[in-house]
């Protein structure tokens, strides 16, 4: 079974890259981009072809190792 | 009695020397050198874990060295009270452990920074600076990208409250953007210090300065009462 997590900023964590990258659209000329906040991504492949196995272990994987939950919230999407 | 120390090598660390050779100045005692992938600690007073790029600061940096074999070692060593510091990357893994709060952000300015900070001893009510002088400001080096001390608006207060800011960022040197120029906090029982800057970069005169060896002779116990 193939997932994807996504893992982000809390709001209220300033994002010092997000804002970089914000300032490098500006200065390509893309007018109206109100804020950008930058995340990951990690595509996970899973033994197990029950979803709700799946996402118990990511949760935990999610809580463990791969984001870091005092400054990132994670999303889990089964794909 | 000078304290016995040990000093955990992960792949990637880099200052594990700069802190064994400043542990032995100031001791007279040669610091154990522990592995990453040992499980046991020897039978020392303090353990440090140094600065350095552990894993390449893959995922965040010292994420997967919090979770690396020896650091149930290194938990069960704080809870019962012994000494732990943690420099550099040796603090951002301290952080990842959850046994200092918070966490280390990408610098305010983006930019790795390399270079000499002023540098405040903002509390002595712990473990490691009891012996300094409170309030004084002294010259400290500091070689990170992720050294921007965020925590929530509760944790900050409950630091401040309860005077666990080791050492802040004095004299508008503050090189990453930490929140009320944090550079060094210790958890509640005041065991575990965590610091960006590297006091053991500074304890010879080839390197520039003795002003780290205060610290380490704090830490260590062998300040002359």
């Amino acid at each position: 079974m193939k997932a994807r997590v996504t893992v982000t900023l809390k709001s209220g964590v300033l994002d010092p890259q997000g804002k970089a990258i914000e300032g490098g659209l500006a200065a390509l000329g893309f007018a109206g981009v109100d804020s950008v906040r930058q995340g990951k991504v990690f595509d996970v492949e899973l033994a197990t072809a029950n979803a709700d196995t799946a996402k118990a272990e990511l949760a935990e994987m999610c809580e463990k190792l791969l984001a870091n939950t005092v400054i990132e919230n994670y999303a889990i999407e089964i794909l | 009695m000078p304290m016995k120390s040990a000093v955990i090598t992960f792949p990637g660390s880099n200052r594990e020397r700069d802190m064994m050779y400043a542990l032995e100045l100031t001791s007279g005692i040669a610091p154990v050198s522990v592995w990453h992938a040992d499980t046991t600690l020897p039978d020392v007073d303090l353990v440090v874990l140094p600065g350095g790029f552990s894993y390449g600061d893959y995922l965040r940096s010292g994420a997967i060295a919090a979770r690396a074999p020896i650091m149930d070692a290194v938990r069960d060593f704080a809870e019962k009270g012994r000494l732990v510091l943690g420099v550099c990357n040796g603090f951002q893994m301290l952080t990842e452990t959850g046994l200092l709060p918070g966490a280390l952000m990408r610098n305010a300015g983006l930019t790795f920074v390399c270079r000499e900070v002023m540098l405040e001893t903002a509390s002595t009510a712990n473990r490691f600076t009891d012996g300094m002088a409170r309030g004084a400001v002294w010259r400290c080096p500091v070689a990170h990208h992720d050294g921007n001390y965020f925590a929530d608006t509760d944790t900050i207060q409950a630091l401040e409250d309860e005077d666990r800011v080791a050492f802040r960022y004095a004299r508008g040197t503050n090189p990453n953007g930490s929140i009320n120029d944090i550079a060094g906090i210790t958890n509640k029982r005041g065991n575990v210090l965590g610091m960006m800057p590297h006091p053991e970069n500074l304890v010879d005169p080839l390197q520039g300065g003795i002003d780290g060896r205060a610290f380490f002779e704090s830490a260590l116990g062998t300040v002359a009462a």
